[in-house]
């Protein structure tokens, strides 16, 4: 597990970027409702490590993370590409360990 | 003692001038080059069915020196002689010019060759007539015109009659482009082909060659075309061979005033030969026109020349053609009524206002019977039942009729597409049916049909809200909502997205709602607002610190050379008169901005849908040709509107004099200096769709021309569409420019006062977005990269170096994981 930062720092709908040991690199996100997500930060498109700068809403109630690059919208729980299906990011896990917030 | 008038040309309006001075007290000499008296050049067609010149004749003239087959070959105008071929010296104290036009013929090689010919005097028609009784052909011979307009059909239709089966070359695509639009021509090809002519549009003629008796001509598109005679009718030039020294119009001519006198006030010159004001006509009565002017200035009177209607009536090949007015739709909001019938071969176009209530002109093909009924309502309200069938927004239309004329689709199509669920708003019936992708002014008619047909057309901004902007505008400005979680759970559903979220982030800051990056407002700002810079393709960023009016010291100059420098920053000088430095990335911004705004400089908005620059150029303080002061302006300008968070980017410009070296007509709101003040233009753009910028005020002084401007720009930021440019938001305006100037000029509206409110309090509110990111610890934590590892270098963003700069390398580029 690598530490990304203390929860409290989070604010819904804005992602942060975190820097794991192996040098990739991941999206956090905290939702309106409470939930987190991570995603990896590279942008499929563009090859850009920028998906944690996105816009957070919804599609159709679906949470989703739009890339500031090109714009695609990525689902926050599965990483797929909704407006390119056979497209996805991997989905990393994510904790709230003693306030600290956690990747793998 | 009496004076000498010297006429040079005896065509058409020559003689018509000599007719008018007949009676006077002025000794009259003609000098004509051709060899026999003026003749109908009209009715030059004519001359095939008979043969006999002393039909085209116009009248003798009595009371002139009349010299035909003389030319003039040169005018001294010190010793005001004019000196004819044969050698005789004419002196004059007063000398029009009227010496019509020369035909153009394009520079294709061979077009010299016998058997080529040009379609303007009673010689040229012999001359191809001898051309065609020396071919040897059996049966039909064979012919080529060069040219498919007014003129072209006509030398086509003689050819018919002296027993050659034409060709008709024509580079656009469509017959008769100058008058007759895409419809209308198309009609016009099909019935003329019955009539045994062969016509070629969209393309020209590569080469023509000998080929023993024949000539053979290489067309663009690959077809190679047998003949016996070509006739080149590719438009006309006014005739200047007779070099006086005198300007030129734009378009050639000899250059003369409303009253049709050159710079040389003893010289005059009329008809085809004219350009009057710069514009040169290629109709007769236009010439006749300026020769009833000259005749009464050159007897003291004050006439002007009144302007001229270019309408033409035809009958081509025995085929009705007419267009009348504004044949082509060019008025603003112009509408176009079609009916195009195809089993009875007619079609007709009348052009309205956009309120459907005035008639504007016209385009009839196949039966122009309404012509003359038709031709004087030009101006005038439109009497429904003159609409009929053509059928005017209120009036049912026939389901054959045309209503996109630039793609021939149908009502009928238009109406199966809604009907049958295919398209339901203006996007999917352009996709579907390509109706309104061409000049799009068949669009309001869409719109019509879809309402016809019961469609709602949505003005939802997105998913999240069922409002379009402008009322998402007023429902922020009422209640005072400042946040996008209240909005949207009142107003709005869901949690909102990339379309809503920047959409009301900048309806929030057009309100004055502090700083883009505060805690309520940061996680709505697209892209390049949430960190103040423009993304770039590798995820670093551009800097562009604002140069108002592109003004910049030396030091400052050397300041951003400086930042550069250090940060190994990509540098260029842009299009908008500033310096952008390229490859920042998240963690340097902060870093970069302290130094620029430490040396005096602000942020330049290119990353908002704000205003970006005013550019300007040198104006009165250099320019020798400046009458007012263009960079001040500019910059007063650019300081005033700073910041200013729009629908869409808004620029601008201030140009120092009509030259107009700062573009200032392709800008939202453009300046161009005045002898009086200064012209104001709005809805201009460059970009994907090009518009030059409409006059809305002239000669207004600083005070008043500011005074509009905030006016203007506060109704923009009210009412247009999410990235709507004041371009595309003025055509889409109910009442055009004459509404807006109601609103904004003459305040009918009685709006102005609280739009100049909102425009102060946005002038006085204003900081810097940059300064105001350095002076708070919580915006600038945000300019990291990692929060696990602040400091440390994203590893995907790395540089190589072209032409001495760096420039990004992609790592991951597109690894797309399927
Ligand atoms: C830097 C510059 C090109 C240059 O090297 O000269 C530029 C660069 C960009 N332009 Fe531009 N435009 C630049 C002058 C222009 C001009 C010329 C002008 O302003 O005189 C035009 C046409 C004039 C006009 O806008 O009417 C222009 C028409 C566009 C458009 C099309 C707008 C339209 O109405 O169709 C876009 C796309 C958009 O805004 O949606 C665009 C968008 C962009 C973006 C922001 C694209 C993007 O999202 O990454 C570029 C990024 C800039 C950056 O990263 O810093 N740029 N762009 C110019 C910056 C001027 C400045 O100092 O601010
Ligand atoms: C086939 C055809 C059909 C047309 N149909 C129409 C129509 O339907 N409606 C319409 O409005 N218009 C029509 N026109 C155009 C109309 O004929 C002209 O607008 C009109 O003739 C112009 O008159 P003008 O005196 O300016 O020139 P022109 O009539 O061309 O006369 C100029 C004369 O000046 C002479 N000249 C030139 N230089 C010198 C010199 N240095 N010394 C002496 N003499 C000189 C020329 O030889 C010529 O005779 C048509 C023209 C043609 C050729
Ligand atoms: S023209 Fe296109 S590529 Fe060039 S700067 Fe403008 S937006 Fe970028
Ligand atoms: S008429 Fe021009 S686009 Fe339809």
């Amino acid at each position: 597990m690598t530490v990304v930062c203390d929860f409290d720092l989070l604010r819904p709908e804005q992602g942060v970027a975190a820097l794991l040991p192996d040098g990739s690199q991941v999206a956090v996100f905290l939702t309106a409702d409470g939930s987190l997500h991570a995603l990896d930060n590279i942008d499929p498109f563009s090859g850009a490590a920028v998906l944690s700068r996105g816009i957070v809403g919804d599609r159709g109630g679906v949470p989703v993370v739009v890339s500031p690059v090109y714009k695609q919208a990525f689902e926050l729980a599965t990483g797929k590409c909704l407006d390119e299906p056979s497209v996805s990011v991997a989905v990393r896990a994510v904790r709230v360990r003693d306030g600290v917030v956690e990747v793998t | 003692m009496t004076q000498t008038l010297v006429v040079i040309g005896n065509g058409m309006v020559g003689h018509r001038l000599v007719e008018i001075l007949r009676d006077s007290s002025w000794r009259i000499v003609v000098f004509g080059e051709e060899s026999r008296p003026a003749y109908d050049r009209v009715a030059l067609s004519s001359y095939v069915d008979t043969w006999n010149s002393a039909d085209l004749e116009l009248g003798p003239l009595t009371g002139c020196e009349l010299r035909l087959g003389e030319k003039a070959v040169s005018v001294d105008r010190e010793r005001r002689v004019v000196v004819g071929a044969s050698g005789i010296e004419v002196t004059y104290d007063a000398l029009v010019l009227a010496t019509g036009s020369v035909p153009f013929v394009p520079p294709v090689p061979g077009r010299d060759l016998p058997g080529c010919h040009v379609y303007r005097t009673i010689d040229d028609l012999d001359d191809i007539r001898a051309t065609v009784e020396a071919a040897d052909r059996p049966g039909r011979h064979s012919g080529m015109v060069l040219g498919g307009g007014l003129l072209g059909l006509e030398a086509a239709n003689a050819l018919r009659g002296m027993g050659v089966s034409p060709h008709v070359v024509e580079l656009a695509p469509r017959l008769m482009p100058i008058q007759v639009d895409e419809g209308g021509a198309g009609l016009l090809k099909r019935l003329v082909e019955k009539l045994d002519l062969t016509v070629h549009t969209g393309t020209s003629a590569n080469s023509i060659e000998r080929d023993g008796t024949r000539l053979i001509a290489k067309l663009a598109n690959g077809l190679e075309l047998d003949l016996d005679v070509v006739v080149f009718s590719a438009g006309i030039r006014p005739r200047t061979d007779l070099d006086l020294g005198l300007e030129l119009g734009p378009r050639g001519g000899y250059l003369v005033d409303a009253a049709c006198r050159t710079a040389d006030p003893r010289v005059f010159a009329i008809g085809e030969c004219a350009a009057v004001e710069g514009v040169a006509y290629g109709l007769v009565a236009p010439g006749y026109a300026m020769a009833e002017v000259v005749a009464d200035q050159i007897s003291g009177g004050t006439k002007v020349f009144p302007g001229a209607d270019v309408s033409t009536k035809l009958k081509l090949l025995g085929v009705d053609v007419a267009s009348f007015g504004d044949a082509h739709a060019t008025t603003e909001g112009a509408l176009e009524v079609v009916v195009n019938n195809a089993v009875a071969g007619t079609y007709s176009k009348l052009v309205v206002s956009d309120d459907a209530r005035i008639l504007l002109g016209g385009v009839l093909v196949g039966d122009a019977s309404s012509y003359p009924s038709l031709r004087p309502l030009v101006g005038k309200e439109v009497p429904a039942a003159l609409l009929q069938p053509g059928s005017a927004v209120d009036v049912e239309m026939p389901a054959d009729a045309q209503v996109c004329s630039c793609h021939a689709v149908t009502k009928q199509t238009v109406t199966d597409a809604i009907q049958s669920g295919v398209a339901c708003d203006i996007a999917e019936l352009k996709a579907c049916t390509k109706a309104g992708t061409g000049c799009g002014s068949c669009v309001p008619m869409l719109k019509k049909l879809l309402t016809d047909c019961g469609v709602e057309q949505s003005k939802a901004l997105c998913e999240h809200f069922t409002y379009s902007r402008a009322e998402l505008f007023e429902i922020v400005r009422a209640t005072q909502i400042t946040t996008f979680t209240t909005l949207v759970e009142k107003h709005g559903s869901g949690r909102g997205c990339d379309i809503c979220k920047p959409a009301v982030a900048s309806i929030l800051a057009s309100l004055n709602n502090g700083h883009i990056l505060g805690e309520a407002q940061v996680s709505l700002q697209d892209t390049n607002d949430k960190f103040l810079a423009n993304l770039q393709r590798n995820g670093t960023y551009s800097v562009v610190p604002r140069i108002p009016g592109g003004e910049i010291t030396p030091e400052k100059l050397i300041v951003i050379g400086e930042v550069a420098r250090d940060y190994g920053l990509y540098t260029k000088i842009t299009g908008g008169q500033r310096i952008d430095l390229f490859g920042a990335t998240v963690d340097q911004l902060p870093e970069i901005w302290r130094r620029l705004v430490d040396a005096g400089f602000e942020s330049g908005h290119a990353y908002g849908k704000a205003l970006r620059t005013v550019k300007s150029c040198v104006g009165t303080t250099w320019c020798r040709y400046g009458v007012q002061d263009s960079v001040g302006l500019a910059i007063e300008l650019e300081l005033r509107y700073r910041g200013l968070r729009s629908p869409h980017k808004l620029k601008s410009a201030v140009s120092g004099c009509a030259r107009e070296c700062a573009e200032a007509r392709g800008k939202d709101f453009g300046v161009i200096a005045t002898e009086n003040g200064w012209n104001l233009y709005v809805g201009g753009n460059g970009g994907f769709t090009p518009r030059h910028a409409d006059l809305l005020v002239s000669d207004v002084d600083t005070a008043e021309l500011i005074r509009i401007i905030d006016r203007f720009l506060m109704f923009y930021i009210r009412t247009a569409d999410r990235l709507q440019r004041t371009s595309a938001w003025l055509e889409g305006l109910d009442g055009g420019l004459e509404h807006l100037r109601e609103v904004v000029v003459e305040d009918k509206l009685g709006i102005c006062a609280e739009l100049e409110a909102a425009m102060e309090s946005h002038v006085s509110d204003y900081a810097d977005e940059w300064r105001g990111v350095l002076e708070d610890p919580e915006k600038l934590a945000r300019f990291t990269s990692f929060v696990n590892a602040p400091g440390t270098p994203d590893p995907t963003i790395s540089f190589r170096a072209e032409r001495g700069q760096r420039v990004p390398v992609q790592l991951g580029i597109p690894e797309v994981v399927r």
